[in-house]
């Protein structure tokens, strides 16, 4: 008898388990097709080939390296341009140490760290001393005002790699840091060099070549560089002033971006909260308040925060209100949403036994539930605030202000590519500090024992 | 503490006011902070806003109402605008689909090398942690934007953005979700000589794929949203054509794709807590 119920458990237990395995291995066929599908749907494989190249490794090299341009125009060759990024205003004054005017046969030497160099004449440029490279080049221009390489008029296929030769321009880049063009008007130079530049102090300052520790303690120095103002007041206005980072721009974009996020988790607790209230029926007996507060919690969420951020930027133009309102209103709906269901949720003793001390409804309620859902209320408002920290900077780069729309700003204009590494690095610190500073905060507030 | 094992009443009570008076002031601090924060952060507001804020709350209504009249002046044709725009939306719930799927998958491995209770060296735990907490950092829009300038206009950047964030999001939960497993499963097929993937496969995955799913789920949603989002700067799908529309201010298509999209949400913050549901048992 035993024998065979056990037979029959185990045959039901053993035709179950097949059933699982089938419906296992069908589940799992379905979404492989579907992922190989997709990959191919959404060209995956061709992934390296739709990089580009050249965008990606200017951008790269960007991001750690500043470049100098040195311009001659053929026409008036003793007058060399130094520029800082080839920007209008940034020009150098005096000639840095790499470059070398020779008066005598009227060149000019741009040194290389590795020791190469180009060398401007009036009627030509040469190349010289480059490691791994033997022969000198010489770039002339001929009769018709075009560039061409000395000696390979006609055999610019025998060019090495690195070098480029067209009708209108010869191009020349020996290794990433330096660049050569040619032109029939000019000649261009680009000198990369490591590290960021001017960080701290731009070109015009005072301070200009002064790193971080050299500013603080140039900040406590009694010796004023300035006689006019302090110190401390100068470098702190001389490094919100560099007009090359624009720190004082990009810093009050941040601050912009972290007050839409702070304010708008803000109201969005306090306007839920008491909402979340009249919308549990343990606290209103209404039916019919709960039932409209609760298609109001969908509606505010359902309408994402794009539709609303799009709505309030028409009201209120770019700025702060347009992001805090956009997150206020989505996440009111949210927070009420799950608030009136942790209300609900309450222990129903506590009230109780705060009614049977003859409490008026009020007490009951501020003593009976509050205290229940407290923990859960500041943890769910602060994990709402990391997450709306992200979500300012999405509404911002949609048309709010703040850090997101310099973010795309500097990324659509193509060149400041050491602006957007080091907003996109901002960003990250921003939201690092604010994620560790909820962590902290939530374990302060609630204990431990959250913390599992 | 005291020199007496038994307190006094008065001691008590005296004690208690103590408490009580100090929490009433750490809350009256808390609330003064948080006033002040709100009042000087809406004055700046004011102060760096285009328009003011009471000029604003006067045109709230314009735009909403501008947009339905014209919805209403076109009539029927409404209609056919929800349906053109289907197949947009279609596309941004497969590129959602397909990144969280994805982004799953990722999130799977570096979960389990993240979890203390799997891997015991330290340093790995500890390395794959901080690898999903930058994952994670970046705001998907950042990805998107520097990938969409470096690889053109498509959808491809996008995916790729959304599959590093969510890899991120979802390994932090799946490796919180491992470790908060019940470790006795565990010891016990330890105790059989059962393998270190033996041990994952029947002690860890039975207790953790349910909450997996509804992790994944709930994910998913929050995709739906950032990749009309994204389509919005270029990766296509719906939120492209939402900022077209926008741009030619054409209110009834703009009013029908935000229509798709609000159902679109709603309908998928209902099914997935639907499956939630069934999945963990606890049918809210």
């Amino acid at each position: 008898m035993e024998q065979v119920l056990n037979q029959n458990v185990i045959d039901a237990v053993d035709l179950k388990h097949k059933k699982h395995i089938k419906i296992l291995i069908i589940t799992g066929f379905v979404f492989l097709v579907y992922l190989i599908g997709s990959i191919l749907h959404f060209d995956l494989p061709n992934l390296a080939k739709k990089w580009n190249k050249d965008r990606a490794s200017m951008f790269m090299l960007d991001i750690y390296a500043h470049k100098d341009h040195i311009k001659m125009n053929w026409k008036d060759p003793q007058k060399i341009d130094l520029r800082f990024e080839g920007g209008h205003r940034h020009v150098y004054k005096d000639d840095p140490t790499w470059l070398i005017r020779n008066k005598n046969n009227q060149s000019t030497i741009v040194n290389f760290d590795n020791g190469g160099q180009f060398v401007f004449f009036p009627n030509r440029v040469e190349m010289r001393n480059f490691p791994n490279i033997n022969e000198p080049f010489i770039f002339k221009l001929n009769k018709n005002g075009k560039p061409y390489v000395d000696g390979y008029v006609g055999k610019e296929s025998m060019l090495p790699s690195w070098m480029r030769a067209t009708e209108n321009k010869v191009e020349v880049r020996p290794s990433l840091y330096e660049r050569l063009q040619v032109y029939g008007s000019k000649v261009e130079v680009h000198r990369y060099e490591l590290g960021w530049k001017y960080f701290w102090f731009d070109f015009d300052s005072p301070l200009v070549g002064k790193g971080f520790f050299d500013a603080i303690s140039l900040m406590f120095n009694e010796d004023r560089v300035d006689p006019k103002i302090s110190n401390f007041n100068l470098v702190v206005n001389e490094f919100l002033e560099n007009e090359i980072w624009h720190h004082n721009t990009v810093l009050f974009a941040m601050v912009e971006t972290l007050l839409m996020a702070i304010l708008g988790t803000l109201i969005a607790s306090m306007v839920g909260l008491p909402l979340a209230f009249l919308a549990a029926y343990n606290v209103t007996p209404l039916s019919s308040i709960r039932f409209f507060l609760r298609r109001l919690f969908d509606m505010l969420r359902g309408i994402d925060m794009l539709i609303w951020s799009l709505i309030f930027l028409r009201a209120f133009g770019p700025g702060l209100f347009t992001g805090i309102f956009a997150i206020a209103f989505t996440d009111t709906g949210t927070l009420g949403k799950l608030m009136s269901e942790a209300i609900e949720n309450t222990d129903k003793k506590d009230k109780e036994g705060i009614q049977s001390t003859g409490a008026n409804k009020v007490l009951q309620h501020r003593f009976g539930i509050i205290p229940q859902i407290l923990p859960i209320f500041i943890s769910q408002s602060l994990y709402y605030l990391e997450s709306n920290t992200r979500a300012a900077v999405i509404i911002g780069a949609m048309g709010a202000g703040g850090i997101g729309l310099h973010f795309l700003g500097a990324l659509m204009t193509g060149n400041d590519f050491e602006n957007v590494a080091y907003m996109a690095i901002l960003v990250l610190v921003a939201v690092m500090c604010i994620d560790t500073m909820s962590a902290k905060l939530r374990r302060l507030l609630i204990g431990i024992e959250d913390k599992k | 503490m005291y020199s007496d094992n038994i307190l006094g009443f008065e001691t008590i009570e005296k004690n208690l006011k103590a408490m009580a008076f100090k929490r009433l002031i750490y809350s009256f601090i808390s609330i003064l902070a948080i006033l002040f924060l709100l009042s000087s952060g809406l004055t700046i507001a004011e102060e760096n806003n285009a328009g003011s804020f009471q000029r604003g709350l006067s045109k709230f209504f314009d735009y909403p109402v501008d947009l339905f009249k014209e919805a209403f002046e076109s009539g029927w044709r409404w209609y056919a605008y929800v349906f053109k725009y289907l197949p947009d939306l279609i596309s941004t719930i497969n590129m959602a689909f397909f990144s969280t799927l994805f982004g799953a998958i990722f999130a799977l491995l570096l979960s389990l090398f993240a979890s203390k209770n799997l891997i015991k060296n330290q340093y790995i735990v500890t390395l794959s942690r901080r690898t999903m907490d930058i994952l994670r950092s970046f705001p998907e829009l950042v990805i998107a934007m520097i990938f969409l300038y470096l690889m053109g206009k498509s959808e491809l950047p996008a995916v790729i953005a959304i599959v590093i964030h969510t890899a991120g999001a979802l390994g932090k939960l799946f490796s919180e979700a491992i470790e908060n497993a019940d470790n006795k499963p565990i010891e016990g097929l330890q105790s059989c000589g059962a393998s270190w993937w033996q041990r994952v496969r029947f002690a860890v995955i039975p207790q953790v794929v349910p909450l997996f799913i509804s992790y994944t789920l709930l994910r998913l949603e929050i995709n739906v949203r950032a990749s009309t989002i994204l389509g919005f700067v270029g990766a296509g799908g719906i939120g492209e054509a939402l900022s077209t529309v926008i741009q030619f201010r054409y209110g009834d298509e703009i009013i029908a794709i935000m229509f798709l999209l609000v159902i679109t949400i709603i309908s998928l913050d209902y099914f997935s807590r639907f499956l939630r549901g069934r999945l963990i048992g606890d049918n809210k």
